[in-house]
């Protein structure tokens, strides 16, 4: 079974369901190919076999015994570095926190082993999530399986690069401006930002808590539904989780049916600011949606000019808080200066070592932005610009079921390109931005790939917050109309890691 | 650092207005903590009630505890708050190591409760209205030790240790608004109104309310200016007033050190100032700065707590009378002299004496019991007298024996004695330690004809009218009949036998 | 050009406990002020009365029970200080004042 690790993940849980493969099988094949190709890709941080293999030999004792934990059973699985697990360190790509091993699981590490997959191991990230590139990881930028001098996209590079390279089939991220989606739109992967509180953050490492929200990484729609549905859910120990379930996403990715669809392009998303190639492929997915007999309308989102700005005040300042307990007293890094410090001096010089210029960047503006004097004119007007920016979707959505745009305005850029240009680098998540302010879901669908340099584009679907089945239906949809033209996902026009 | 030069108090008084404000932290008994179910107990073991949320690990939210809010809720209502419909957190930032995530969640804009008012009655009768700001939850930090140095303070330290156990516990902080006109009474008034609250939350059961561990602490604000001026004078916070005796004493300090400051040409620096409770004075602590900037934002990771007016009525519905207006309804019920009173009061006991009261005592006899040999009994245990192993049931129905004349009173201590020795109810004391008063007298005439016999000098002075010398035979009968007998009806029948 | 002067710059790092180096402090102080400069637009956003959105999904009055559950045990709850002594986390004098 050499071609395990090209499998999607619904099809290697059938497999193991079937008992035609073993968990084991599968986890070894994806930890070998790991192991082999990560020196390439730098995507884990962290892979260990006897943990991976114990999960997978428990799997698939529970499904002789005739216990099918979940749709996904026995599906080795990689998760970002910035969930806490106990059998393995959590650093969330910062110095800051090298080593730790935290002393608990995150509700949704949790929610994974319980339901029988087993984690292959931690994927890398930006710092804390700050980055759209993980050019900002304390280890070491991931590779882009397409072309290793570019960028996988962050904050979950690791994420999308494992699984767009095969070194998982599934992964779990984390999006607060658009670190799920971005990724998988560079890396012509499939990924998804639920709505906010569909899935606990409990044991998240926190960036920005209003935004933050973890979600699925794939190559196929229906591995992003199936795995959603496993990780989603109220936790009482997340007091913004939604109490209610949000129905079955893998029920909706089955039925879906572009009959009576009403989509709507963003004005202020269908610019020249887009590179041709990636504005080629958007113009492409609505002819296509047009001719399968949707209805496309343009709608006015006036607000979303603000985004960015607001998005740049909100998150520095939640993340200036949020990183405060990094100080060397109860988990991480001390440094101790020269002399006799006291805690002051130590706390400074350790927050000083442990992180990297992007971090301390944000802290300080987050700082400033919540400083007397300043809160009204910046976090408070922020925070104004976020129900302006829900009124214009409420409107939109008024008038259509899904929204869509490019993920990103460019396709993966090269390492090192944009490092030193922190402006420029805000500037990737101009589309994914509103879906975080706003608490709605979003996610990412390839839709070809760019004419100039023949790299993946991504097309974005936004829904109403608690529609995220609705984003489901039409990822799904999309994915079949591209699938009929190419014959396979794209990711099989992806180039052979192993000859890279 | 010593005592500062002080203005006599008279005269400071005479020359300024004094204006106080307080702040009141009171550690609510709930029995998990404010966000998360770690055990809120006091004196465990160093960290081992703490959890990833407590100490801040990465990853951790807080969810609130339901009846901290409600605990909250019902302090307000007691203050004569208002209840705030929509109320949310925020979080206060600041760096302290015994903070575990270098913010405390907090209520800033929105507190839960707001614009009460309480009367504050002093010794000696006389009332002050204090306005009381706001009421708002927030948690307790940890407890530092600091290693070193000769005082184990700060100062000097070598370095410092961290115990997380306080981290998280549910804190009310009062706030009242600025006091004005207590004159001279200012000291006196402060030390009544943390008093005063102490005893509302303890009546409430929201608090185990003891000072000494840290259940109620005040921050004093003081500030002067000349009488007659308009604009307030610049105050100092002092922290660490954990005594009702250093709440007086300190406020009383503020007033003459800067009362001698001012009138000489000096101004106030705004500050916090620690109270040295052993030597009686304050010093000055880290002068308010840009460094107080403490960057208040709404908790993200918390939603707004929205009370319905049912829920609040409910809560009223559970409030208890409030303590001042109990002790004068009691005190009128009860009759007692106002010393009588106060010595209940003070000794804590109103609770034991009410209930005895209330089991059918007498309330001078209920008050006897608990004031006289109780408190005795516990002192000479060592143990406080509320926590006796006797219920005021128990000491109604010893009375009622006592009264109906089946115990003598040396009789009823015995039965005393025996229900703390665990020997069960008084019944079952009497039983076992066979105490019944000997209504036959035939074997008490018997040891009175004895004890006359043998000391005939005795019989014949009673029998030339010196009745008092009955006394002399008294004893020796009482200890014949180990003391089963009552001694007003063994000296009336030593005088019958004698004639 | 907003006012992100080097003053500020070392006084926000000071709040922050981020130990800068004159260095740094020029080069955030240059960077920041472009950031600012163009996130600065938020001011101009909102006209009229429009209540901050602080939670993106609305929602209200999520207890959780007063139950005691299960804490670390000491030994886990330090397991991760860099320093430790008699159960309690170990950390440098506090030259500040009590």
């Amino acid at each position: 079974m050499s071609d395990l690790i090209h499998k999607s993940a619904s099809e290697l849980a059938d497999l193991i369901a079937s008992k035609s493969v073993s968990s084991q099988e599968v986890t070894s094949a994806f930890f070998d190919r790991s192991v082999e190709l990560n020196p390439k890709t730098n995507s884990y941080l962290y892979l260990n076999r006897d943990t991976a293999i114990a999960a997978a030999k428990a799997a698939d004792a529970a499904l002789a015994n005739g216990e099918k934990l979940s749709p996904l059973h026995g599906v080795p699985i990689a998760v970002k570095d910035n969930l806490t697990t106990t059998d393995a360190p959590t650093t969330s790509g910062s110095k800051i926190l090298e080593g730790w091993v935290p002393q608990y699981d995150a509700t949704v590490v949790a929610r994974l082993r319980k339901a029988g997959l087993p984690i292959l191991g931690k994927t890398n990230m930006d710092e804390f999530a700050m980055g759209s590139s993980t050019e900002y990881s304390a280890y070491g930028p991931s590779k882009n399986p397409w072309d290793l001098t570019r960028i996988p996209g962050g904050s979950g590079g690791g994420s999308s690069s494992a699984v767009s390279g095969h070194l998982a089939p599934i992964a779990i991220g984390s999006d607060t401006g658009g670190s799920i989606r971005f990724p998988a739109a560079v890396t012509g992967s499939v990924g998804a930002k639920p709505t906010y509180g569909a899935v606990s953050r409990y044991g998240l490492i926190a960036l920005a808590s209003s935004l933050d929200q973890i979600g699925p990484v794939s190559n196929t729609v229906l591995d992003s539904a199936l795995l959603q549905d496993v990780i989603s859910g109220h936790d009482k120990h997340d007091s913004t989780s939604l109490p209610q379930s949000l129905g079955s996403m893998a029920d909706a990715v089955r039925s879906a049916d572009v009959k009576g669809l009403r989509v709507g392009v963003v004005k202020q998303l269908d610019s020249d600011a887009f590179q041709p190639g990636v504005k080629a492929c958007f113009d492409d997915t609505i002819a296509k949606l047009v001719a399968a007999g949707a209805e496309v309308v343009t709608v006015d989102c006036p607000s979303f000019e603000y985004a960015i700005a607001a998005y740049y005040l909100i998150l520095p300042a939640e993340a200036s808080s949020n990183l405060a307990k990094f100080d060397s007293v109860r988990f991480g890094l001390r440094v101790t200066p020269d002399g006799n410090p006291t805690i002051e001096r130590v706390m400074a010089a350790t927050r000083e070592a442990g992180f990297g210029p992007e971090v301390k960047r944000r802290i300080i503006l987050g700082t400033y932005a919540l400083s007397s004097g300043y809160y009204d004119a910046y976090y408070g007007s922020a925070q104004k610009v976020r129900t302006l920016i829900q009124q214009d979707l409420a409107k939109a959505f008024s008038q259509v079921d899904v929204l869509l745009t490019p993920t990103a305005p460019t396709t993966a850029f090269k390492i090192g390109e944009k490092v030193n240009n922190p402006l420029a680098m805000y500037l990737n998540d101009i589309a994914t931005i509103p879906a975080n302010l706003a608490g709605i879901p979003g996610m990412s669908v390839p839709n070809g790939l760019a004419f100039e340099d023949g790299l993946p584009s991504g097309v974005q679907i936004l829904a109403p917050a608690m529609q995220d089945a609705q984003m489901y239906r039409v990822g799904s949809i999309i994915e079949q109309m591209y699938l009929a033209e190419w014959g396979a996902p794209l990711i099989a026009q992806a180039p052979k890691l192993e000859v890279l | 650092m010593a005592k500062e030069a002080l203005m006599p108090y008279e005269q400071a008084i005479e020359q300024f207005e004094v204006v106080i404000g307080l702040e009141v932290h009171v550690e609510l008994n709930t029995k998990s903590k404010m966000f998360c179910g770690c055990a809120n107990i006091f004196g465990n073991e160093p960290n081992t009630n703490v959890c990833p949320i407590c100490i801040g690990l990465p990853g951790s939210l807080p969810a609130v505890n339901k009846k901290a809010v409600e605990s909250s809720i019902a302090i307000g209502l007691a203050l004569g708050c208002q209840i705030a419909p929509t109320g949310r957190f925020s979080r206060k930032n600041y760096f302290y190591p015994d903070l575990a995530k270098n913010f405390q969640t907090s209520q800033y804009d929105e507190p839960i409760a707001f614009e009460g008012k309480i009367n504050i009655e002093l010794e000696d009768g006389v009332v002050f209205e204090v306005l009381i700001e706001r009421a708002h939850m927030e948690e307790d930090a940890g407890k530092l030790t600091h290693i070193g140095g000769a005082t184990g303070r700060i100062q000097g330290a070598e370095y410092s240790l961290v115990d997380y156990n306080r981290a998280g516990v549910p804190l009310v902080e009062i706030v009242t608004k600025p006091v004005y006109g207590a004159g001279a009474r200012a000291p006196e008034l402060a030390a009544a109104y943390v008093h005063a609250i102490r005893e509302i939350v303890k009546s409430m059961n929201v608090s185990d309310a003891r000072m000494e561990r840290g259940n109620v602490r005040c921050d004093a604000n003081v500030s002067l200016r000349p009488h007659g001026q308009a604009k307030l004078g610049t105050r100092t916070e002092t922290k660490n007033v954990n005594s009702l005796r250093s709440v007086e004493n300190a406020v009383r300090y503020e007033i003459q050190r800067q009362a001698h400051i001012l009138a000489n040409g000096g101004t106030i620096t705004q500050e916090t100032r620690h109270w040295h409770e052993d030597r009686g004075y304050t010093s000055a602590g880290r002068p308010k700065s840009d460094a107080d900037d403490y960057r208040y934002f709404p908790e993200p990771d918390l939603v707004p707590v929205q009370p319905s007016l049912a829920w609040i009525e409910e809560i009223r519905a559970t409030l208890p009378e409030n303590p001042g207006l109990r002790r004068k309804r009691l005190m009128e019920a009860w009759g007692f002299a106002e010393l009588e009173f106060r010595d209940v009061v003070n000794s804590d006991l109103l609770d034991q004496v009410e209930a005895t009261v209330a089991a059918g005592a007498a309330p001078q006899a209920a008050r006897k019991w608990w004031t006289g040999e109780l408190a005795r009994l516990a002192n000479s245990q060592e143990v406080a007298v509320q926590d006796l192993s006797i219920t005021p049931a128990q000491v109604a129905k010893i009375q009622q024996l006592i009264d109906s004349g089946e115990l003598t009173d040396r009789m009823a201590r015995d039965v005393v004695a025996g229900v703390l020795a665990g020997e069960g109810d008084p019944e079952a004391v009497i039983e076992k330690r066979g105490l019944k008063v000997v209504s036959d007298d035939g074997a008490l005439i018997a040891a009175i004809d004895e004890a006359l016999a043998k000391q005939p000098d005795v019989l014949e002075k009673i029998r030339e009218g010196k009745v008092q010398a009955a006394g002399a035979v008294i004893g020796a009968v009482m200890q014949a009949m180990r003391g089963q007998v009552d001694a007003a009806r063994v000296r009336e029948l030593i005088l019958e036998r004698a004639k | 050009m907003s006012e992100i002067t080097p003053d500020l710059v070392r006084h926000l790092a000071s709040l922050s406990r981020i130990l800068v180096t004159d260095e740094e402090v020029a080069t955030l102080a240059g960077e920041l002020n472009v950031i600012v400069d163009s996130i600065a637009i938020v001011t101009q956003a909102v006209k009229g009365d429009v209540l901050a959105t602080s939670h993106p999904i609305p929602m209200a009055n999520v207890f959780r029970e007063d139950v005691v559950e299960p804490s670390l045990t000491q030994e886990s709850a330090l397991s991760a200080a860099p320093d430790s002594a008699e159960g309690r986390f170990r950390v440098a004098a506090i030259l500040d004042e009590e």
